[in-house]
């Protein structure tokens, strides 16, 4: 009786982690029951939020920017066998880059501030992560604790730098001084009335193109195929004449500088300074993206989105519905992860039965 | 003089900041000993904080507060259990899930039933755990040296920080001395040993888990209405993290565990005092180069660079009997 079938590709792809969501969001919505109000209201009121009108919809998209390269950032990592919980501090550290580059050559042309701004923060982003990278590959230390430390050390370092460094005289809060409107990265509302003075930005299309080639660079490139070997089996691949601790060390980096982008969004668009703790929780939704998107770049950005519209519908659902607080959305992230990254097979032993059954009585 | 009694007020406030890493710290040893690595000790804390101060505000009762506190730790690891031990899921992203799931639960449960933006009532001093001055304390204060050491530094404490003290000597005791001990050493180097020799692992990890969640639970208490009268939003400010990180550095085990805690207290003890104060050639310390030390000096152990830290070998690997 121990024979277990595999399950049909399109439920191990699309059913079982969906089921593992609405899962997620079932318990969520017992919860917000739980507590007197009406789960459906709120769902209603967060979808109208998010998707109902441009300005909302530019929010959603801004977002979604965000927890779209913090995700590809954990996936990457994934990949490789290695669980990146570091896009936080590697976002947050990659700021001081893009920053930095902007302040220099402040009153440059966007056209030409962007890739540069790209470049810098990806620079910085890709050291932050490289560090546990090295440490992992020459000296073992687990890159889970390695990624974690990294981000308290991040908020010190940055804190630092920016109260005691880049914080200009007679500002009062903790910020650094701002970029110039012409450098900045402009709105897609600029471009698309749609989206009005919404903060989505052309990095959300730098955040589609990501997707594109980390899909390139995992299932269509030499690079890509050494990291999955990685992931899989690291002593095949030691076999196979792949150095371990080099492809740690670059998928590190690229994690980090992907992580980065996220800085590039805010500190070189929306915000145009670089400002006290900016990058406020959203590497950490990229751990969820990437777990719920099955590392995959369609997945992630599906996920993105959904977190982006919830990340949206949630301020909006504060005005609206005073009893659920946007902490409700945390919620929702802890469950996703818990249902489809800790407990993602709880389901898999039901559904094989259910499938095993339902092929051999097609077969008789 | 003025030296003497300074130093003496810097280590009574390490005491009080290294009491939760304490519980912390011994409540991760003995589940990664069993082999369940714990990221989710920054959510139990957390979490139970949250319960310890509202039943302790509805009930008017610390006590009932302590076993709130410590059941929603046991909820906790009662999830971590589920997912790590009988479905073979990721131990490290289970910790993850827990940290968040405690980090939106409190404020948005807080916010709902108290309407305080997330935070608990104020609780009076019936409400919470008070000080205990020891015997005599006030009357030996005057004696020189000795006397501030007994009537400050170890009177004066409440008993949750006691309990902390007390639990490294009985952690120590049951770990290397009783046959339960031995048998959750074993099962985090070798589970398949203590399978073959007849015992379940299943069982032996999640026993570990419930006195984590004991240890942590009385942590978060503490956190919550001994040391401070009430929760606040996100008040366990990373200390979960501190104690891996303690536990790490004192090589999972107790008595360097109780030093190294200590040590990542008085750091947190003297960033207070040095605020503002200037150094002859160094000049200002800043706080963060001070904050940041227990993370930078679990790095570099972590490299290999102070000695080795090796964790117990079957530490984060789910077991599977053979079929």
């Amino acid at each position: 009786m121990s024979v277990r079938t595999p399950l049909p590709r399109w439920v191990d792809v699309a059913l079982l982690p969906a089921l593992n969501v609405i899962l997620a969001f079932l318990i969520g919505g017992l919860i917000v029951l739980a507590v007197g109000q009406n789960p459906l209201q709120a769902v209603g009121i967060m979808i109208g939020g998010a998707f109902g009108y441009g300005l909302g919809f530019g929010y959603t998209l801004y977002y979604t920017t965000d927890f779209i390269f913090a995700g590809l950032a954990v996936s990457l990592a994934y990949h490789a066998g290695m669980f990146n919980i570091g896009p936080e501090g590697q976002a947050y550290v990659g700021g001081l880059g893009v920053i930095l580059v902007a302040l220099a050559l402040n009153g440059l042309h966007w056209s030409l501030m962007f890739p540069l701004m790209i470049v810098a923060g990806a620079l910085f982003g890709a050291f932050w992560a490289f560090i546990p990278g090295v440490l992992q590959a020459k000296r073992g230390s687990h890159i889970v604790i390695t990624t974690i430390l990294f981000n308290f050390i991040a908020v010190s370092l940055m804190s630092y730098i920016i109260t005691r460094i880049l914080k200009p005289e007679g500002v009062q809060s903790d910020e650094s001084a701002p970029i110039d409107a012409i450098s900045r990265i402009p709105r897609l509302g600029e471009f698309i009335g749609l989206f009005g003075r919404s903060p989505v930005n052309l990095t959300f299309i730098l955040a589609i193109l990501a997707l594109g080639f980390v899909y390139w660079l995992v299932w269509h490139s030499k690079f890509g195929y050494a990291m999955r070997a990685l992931g899989h089996n690291p002593t095949a691949t030691r076999y196979a004449g792949i150095s371990s601790s080099r492809m740690i060390m670059i998928t590190m980096a690229l994690a980090g500088a992907l992580a980065a982008m996220v800085a590039v969004n805010n500190v070189g668009s929306v915000q145009g300074r670089l400002i006290l703790n900016f990058v406020n929780g959203a590497g950490f939704v990229g751990v969820a993206v990437a777990f719920m998107g099955k590392a995959h770049p369609i997945g992630v950005a599906l996920s993105a989105l959904l977190f982006g519209a919830l990340y949206q519908g949630g301020q909006e659902l504060a005005f609206s519905m005073p009893g659920i607080t946007k902490e409700m959305i945390v919620t929702i992230q802890a469950l996703v992860i818990l249902f489809t990254g800790a407990m993602g097979d709880m389901l898999r032993i039901p559904l094989e039965r259910l499938f095993a059954r339902g092929a051999t009585e097609s077969g008789t | 003089m003025n030296y003497f009694n300074d130093l003496i007020l810097i280590l009574d406030s390490t005491v009080r900041l290294a009491v939760p890493l304490i519980l912390a710290c011994l409540a991760g040893l003995y589940s990664e000993r069993a082999g369940i690595v714990d990221i989710g000790l920054e959510g139990k804390l957390l979490g139970s904080a949250f319960g310890a101060a509202a039943v302790a505000a509805v009930t008017g009762s610390p006590w009932l507060g302590l076993f709130a506190g410590i059941g929603v730790a046991l909820a906790m690891s009662g999830i971590h259990g589920l997912a790590s031990i009988n479905l073979k899921g990721n131990q490290t992203i289970s910790g993850v899930a827990l940290n968040f799931l405690a980090a939106g639960l409190t404020t948005f449960l807080g916010q709902s039933w108290f309407h305080r933006g997330g935070m608990t009532p104020q609780l009076n001093n019936d409400q919470r755990f008070n000080p205990i001055v020891l015997p005599f304390a006030p009357e030996l204060a005057g004696v020189p040296i000795l006397g501030p050491i007994y009537s400050e530094l170890i009177s004066g404490h409440n008993i949750l920080a006691y309990a902390a003290f007390v639990a490294v000597p009985i952690t120590a005791f049951v770990l290397f001395q009783t046959r339960f001990g031995l048998r959750l050493r074993a099962v985090g180097e070798n589970p398949k040993a203590l399978d073959t020799a007849g015992i379940s692992v299943t069982l032996l990890r999640y026993q570990a888990l419930i006195i984590t969640a004991v240890l942590v639970g009385i942590g978060g208490t503490y956190l919550s209405i001994a040391q401070s009268a009430g929760f606040n939003n996100n008040m366990s400010a990373g200390r979960g993290y501190i104690a891996l990180a303690a536990l790490i550095f004192a090589k999972w085990k107790p008595w360097p565990a109780l030093l190294v805690c200590l040590l990542f207290g008085f750091l947190d003890a003297l960033q207070f005092r040095l605020q503002g104060i200037r150094f002859p050639v160094i000049g200002e310390v800043p706080v963060q180069a001070i904050q940041v030390l227990p993370y930078v000096l679990t790095i570099i152990l972590l490299a290999g660079f102070i000695g080795r830290a090796v964790a117990p070998k079957a530490s984060g690997i789910p077991y599977t009997k053979e079929r």
